[in-house]
């Protein structure tokens, strides 16, 4: 096994998009479906070669076990270093399923804005080169590069490729991005000096001794950033624009996995780094989640545009997502990175359908459909589905994270887990509302008039949400394949937060764990 | 407490769960190919888990009294830090009668609905969402810890939801089905907090470690915890507080109503309570809470249901009442869980007795629900009416019919609960008895005596095909015989013992005198609700006192829902988006341009923006090589 991991998977895989990206740009504009063909195909190849890192991993081995490391800019201790543990193995495996899935998604996207085809696909590619690089690097220079450079492809396709208000939903996205991002260049370049070992390198820095004072401002530079990527109340309102605006496609990577980046980033850079600071914000940072996922909820519930609609549910897992990191207990810590992958697949899903409906009857105003169960039956059972998973029914995977982080906060901050676990009440009033009033209830005659909307769900359609749906199901039954990947990491980086679970506070005198 | 692992015939009880759900998933997936036979798989899946469930019932019951119990772990479900899930079964005289149950009259049912759909375009649908239904409520009462309870909690609720939205193009059944589902979820979110507070203070979700952990427990962790299991258990079975949902949950077609709001789905939370009864037993306040809940929902249902018109209203109202017997019944504790649990299984024949035989009245009678529109039903459905009739006498609790041997001893119980309480709960049961018999006689001689008066277009009534009828001669052989069989003389109490414990204190007053006056209070309701609608009734709804008003609007239940939660809600939804759209966001852009110096500026990068974007990376490079000079410099260093 030895020799397998020291083939370099990770810069392959986050160099490859980049060169299918260059690739697809170079096709000509006539010739659409064969940039849609190279860059389907391409993503299928970082697909396999992620397949084969999964296998290569060793459940229970090193926390790291993926490691290449190549010099920048030496004068200032800058290299491209990767580094691939669990978290951002499951996290890379999401990127690798859900880039093809998106770009099959996205077949006639580029088409009907009329501007050019392999533009379109080569920036899908551009930006899967960038949300791998930015989970794979482990030099907190590279990081921001690839944090900040990630903004690039995504600005260009909701601006360009949008839909109503595209421009101003870009560019709001894109300040809001930046902005994080400077307070983050400012905490990157404190931590180097700080603390004086001339490197970026993670596992030096959070070895290194950053004090009290120095570790909380530091921790605020990078949590601004990750708040606002996440995003968590109150940084949130970029992210329905964006949603709402993005092609369906592009939204569904937007909320998918972009936006992950923040929380993984808190994950992997705060919580070791600072972990004096992340206890001492910890009690703010948990009231702002909770705070989200009460109030997105109630937002959610409150929508008009299927797409907004779609965003704010997602401000409201974000919401758990946050609670369950900085529970620093090993349920909610895993529960969390689950949170984010099974956050991805259910949420993936629902845009990506909310997309062939909007595409349909062009529009995404829920006012504008009513009733179109009847007219496409098959396609409204697969947006059913797709919101009982983002509700957390158990069968599908988003229970099995949503247990885990709320028990796991429970243990130590019962009433927040008290109050969170409210909000699977209104995430039912969400899902069901939306249901109701788009595809139950009496036809909507306008609705019936439109003639793409009497055409149920195509074979291109069935590809893309089979695999999603089986994912769902299968790791609703079974999530051990990744929580056992996840929880080793998550174990460490709890260690250095340098919390441990709570103990039963009654003991039994059964069995406690076998 | 420990459970015996599963041996021979018994290490095959996750075939209950999985032949209907393999049956369902077919059912579902084949879309129109299976059109033509669907539903027949989905009665012979049934059929099948029941002809299993009874021979692993037997093979039980060949096992002696300690090691009553076959307990099958599949896999790991959730295995993180010091949390131990499994995807486990359990298979125990508790589960086993509701395995029966669940199979025997599921079974019947599905045959019935075989006719009963038969015109219904989405038959083969029906039959995959009530196949997923049976799977769901087996892996609720089979699973060995409250993780896959929930599993199977969530998932009866999702088939009862889409069940009861089947025919979703009626605005107003999507609306039932939404609320079924929403106010299921807040007892589910009470059910959850319940397995949060297990494992926070157990360590574990498990049936034998909690179970052996309740005595390390303080009163109080008890009181909560058996409040918020309460609060799930009230939500699933329409008690008070969250009865609400359960009387619209009528929209969906009947065979789901009988089947799932009346005999099954609708009971799982007395089957919660019995299966955690040494928390509740722990805790003296919170059982007094649950009979409390049970007493007033029981006398709710009946005062409810002797307003209502509409033949299946009627009977959801009825079931209301009837768990509200059984909730009387687990709250009181001991012996008496044994009780609840029989009179679970003889509602669970006579409900759906009556349901299926309501339907085949709506069947015969174009759809028509209003008792008000039928009279003298007799001479057109002989078998309905007779069938029905079963129904009738056995959950008025005429001897010897079911409802007797079952009702009875609850009550019974009740007046023994050992102090004052006992007065007024033992009161309160024998009341209800009285209302019960009152509102079934009206139903009864409404429907099928007196005189004619059918509207217009429905002059010609007619007896529903044999494969209707058939199961309702069954369910009402049920009716009448299961009294004998299930009675506190027979074998059950002694069966479920090792799950449940015995009673203790002796009635206020001898069980002869009990009985006698259980016996009386029947016949008086029954007997004034016969002389005042034998000669019918009038036709549309007339002028009424306060109580019957009230109990028209459902005792003001759903206004005070809609004033306290639904209005505010809505207000607060749209308050809001109002804030987000305008406050928040607003906040955030006038800053963006109060920096950039002028409200416009906004509006202008959004077309000089790859400039301004240069502009902002060649700010950050220049931090960046600034900070770095600085230190190579040694100025901070």
């Amino acid at each position: 096994m030895a020799g397998v991991k020291n083939f370099p998977f990770l810069s392959i895989l986050t160099l490859l998009p980049l060169v299918g990206a260059l690739v697809v740009a170079f096709i000509p504009k006539a010739k659409g479906q064969l940039a849609k063909t190279v860059a389907l195909v391409w993503s299928l190849v970082v697909l396999v070669l992620s397949v084969l890192m999964w296998i290569a991993y060793e459940v229970g081995g090193e926390r790291f076990q993926f490691r290449e490391s190549y010099p920048w800019i030496p004068n200032w201790g800058v290299r491209f270093t990767f580094e691939v543990d669990g978290i951002a193995l499951v996290l890379l495996m999401l990127i690798a399923v859900l880039v093809p899935l998106v770009i099959l998604a996205s077949w006639h996207d580029a088409e009907q804005t009329n501007r050019s085809v392999p533009t379109y696909f080569a920036l899908l590619l551009a930006l899967e080169c960038t949300m791998i690089g930015v989970f794979a690097a482990s030099d907190i220079f590279l990081f921001y590069v690839f944090f900040e450079v990630m903004l690039v492809p995504m600005y260009f396709i909701i601006g360009s490729y949008g839909g109503q208000r595209r421009q101003y939903a870009a560019v709001k996205f894109f300040l809001y991005s930046l902005v994080g991002g400077l307070f983050m260049l400012a905490a990157v370049i404190g931590v180097w000096v700080v603390a004086g070992e001339n490197t970026f390198d993670w596992q030096t820095l959070v070895n290194a001794d950053i004090g009290t004072e120095a570790g909380r401002w530091l921790f605020l530079g990078f949590f601004i950033a990750f708040a606002i990527k996440a995003p968590f109340f109150p940084f949130h309102t970029w992210l329905p624009d964006a949603g709402g605006a993005a092609p369906a496609g592009a939204a569904a990577l937007l909320v998918g996995v972009l936006d992950k980046v923040g929380t993984f980033g808190i994950l992997r850079y705060c919580l070791p780094m600072f972990p004096e600071a992340s206890r001492w914000f910890a009690p703010v940072a948990i009231a702002l989640a909770v705070i989200g996922i009460i109030y997105a909820a109630l937002l959610a519930v409150g929508q008009n545009d299927l797409k907004r609609l779609v965003s704010y549910t997602s401000i409201a897992h974000f919401g758990f997502i946050g609670i369950g990191i900085f529970a620093f207990t090993t349920q909610g810590g895993t529960g969390s990175v689950l949170y984010m992958v099974n956050h991805g697949l259910a949420t993936g899903l629902l845009f990506l359908v909310v997309g062939m409906f909007v595409s349909r009857r062009g529009s995404a105003l829920v006012s504008d459909f009513g009733g179109a169960g009847k007219l496409v039956p098959v396609l409204a059972g697969v947006m059913f589905f797709a919101g009982l998973a983002s509700l957390a029914l158990p069968g599908t995977a988003p229970f099995v994270s949503e247990f885990l982080v709320l028990v796991g906060t429970f243990t130590v901050h019962p009433a927040w887990a008290v109050v969170a676990t409210a909000g699977i009440i209104l995430a039912a009033a969400y899902v069901l509302w939306m249901i109701q009033r788009t595809t139950q209830g009496t036809l909507n005659p306008a609705l019936a008039e439109v003639p793409a909307m009497t055409k149920d769900i195509t074979l291109r359609e069935k590809v893309v949400v089979a695999p999603l749906v089986a994912l769902l199901i299968i790791f609703g039954f079974y999530p051990k394949p990744i929580t056992d990947v996840i929880n080793p990491a998550v174990q460490a980086t709890m260690q250095d937060v340098g919390t441990q679970d709570p103990g039963p506070t009654a003991v039994a005198n059964g069995r406690t764990a076998p | 407490m420990e459970y015996a692992p599963a041996t021979g015939l018994l290490s095959g009880i996750w075939l209950l769960v999985a032949i209907p759900l393999a049956s369902a998933a077919v059912l579902l997936l084949l879309g129109k190919r299976a059109n033509r036979w669907g539903h027949w798989l989905g009665v012979l899946a049934v059929a099948v888990t029941f002809v299993l469930g009874l021979t692993m019932f037997l093979s039980l019951s060949g096992l002696d009294a300690e090691g009553r119990s076959a307990e099958l772990s599949m896999w790991d479900f959730i295995v993180v830090g010091g949390l131990h899930v499994d995807f486990g079964l359990l298979f125990d005289p508790l589960s086993g009668v509701f395995v029966l149950l669940i199979t025997g009259v599921g079974s019947l049912i599905h045959l019935y609905a075989v006719g009963y759909m038969e015109h219904d375009e989405g038959r083969r649908k029906f039959f995959g969402y009530f196949n997923l239904f049976v799977a769901a409520m087996l892996l609720l009462v089979l699973g060995n810890n409250y993780v896959m309870l929930y599993f199977g909690w969530e998932g009866v609720g999702l088939a009862s939801y889409l069940l009861i939205s089947f025919w979703y193009t009626r605005p107003s059944a999507a609306t039932a089905g939404k609320k079924a589902f929403l106010m299921n979820r807040v007892g589910d979110a009470g059910l959850a907090i319940g397995i949060f507070l297990m494992f926070a203070t157990l360590g574990s979700t498990q049936y034998s470690d909690v179970f052996n952990g309740v005595g390390s427990l303080s009163a109080t962790t008890v009181l909560i915890l058996g409040l918020l299991l309460l609060l799930g258990a009230a939500g699933k079975s329409g008690q008070f507080p969250l009865h609400a949902w359960l009387p619209d949950a009528m929209e969906g077609p009947t065979p789901v109503s009988a089947l799932i709001h009346a005999a099954t789905m609708v009971t799982a939370g007395v089957y919660l309570i019995a299966r955690s009864n040494i928390i509740f037993s722990a805790n003296h306040t919170l059982q007094t809470i649950v009979v409390s809940v049970g007493a007033l929902t029981l006398l709710m249902g009946c005062i409810i249901g002797a307003a209502k018109d509409d033949i299946k209203r009627v009977l959801a109202w009825s079931t209301v009442s009837q768990i509200g017997y059984m909730f009387l019944g687990v709250g009181l504790g001991g012996g008496a869980y044994a009780l609840a649990i029989i009179h679970l299984l003889a509602h669970g024949f006579f409900k759906a007795n009556m349901f299926l035989g309501a339907g085949s009245v709506m069947h015969g009678m174009h759809d028509q629900v209003d008792i008000r529109r039928f009279g003298g039903l007799r001479k057109h459905m002989k078998w309905t009416w007779l069938t029905f009739m079963a129904g009738w006498l056995a959950i008025i609790g005429i001897p010897p019919l079911s409802g007797f041997f079952s009702k009875d001893p609850i009550i019974e119980a009740a007046y023994a609960r050992g102090d004052w309480t006992s007065w007024l709960f033992g009161t309160a049961a024998l009341v209800g008895a009285g209302l019960t018999a009152f509102y079934m006689t009206r139903l009864f001689v409404l429907t099928f005596h007196g005189p004619e008066r059918y509207t217009e277009d429905n002059k010609h009534p007619h007896e529903s095909p044999a494969i209707m009828t058939v199961p309702l001669m069954l369910l009402a052989f049920g009716s009448m015989v299961a009294g004998f069989l299930l009675s506190r003389h027979s074998a059950i109490p002694a069966w479920l013992e090792p799950v449940t414990g015995e009673g203790e204190h002796e009635p206020v007053m001898p069980a002869i005198v009990i009985s006698l006056l259980v016996v009386a209070v029947s016949l008086l309701g029954a007997g004034t609700a016969f002389a005042m609608f034998r000669r019918g009734t009038a036709l549309a709804e007339q002028p009424a006192g306060v109580v019957v008003t009230a109990a028209r609007k459902n005792l003001y239940t759903d206004s005070i829902n809609e004033a306290v939660f639904e209005k505010p809600g809505v207000y607060l939804t749209r308050a809001l988006v109002y804030l987000d759209n305008r406050g928040i966001d607003g906040v955030v852009n006038g800053i963006a341009a109060g920096v950039g110096g002028s409200s416009g500026r906004l509006r202008r990068l959004q077309t000089g923006f790859v400039r301004s974007y240069a502009l902002s990376m060649l700010t950050g490079a220049v931090l960046v090589v600034g900070a770095f000079l600085a230190v190579q410099l040694g100025w901070l260093a």
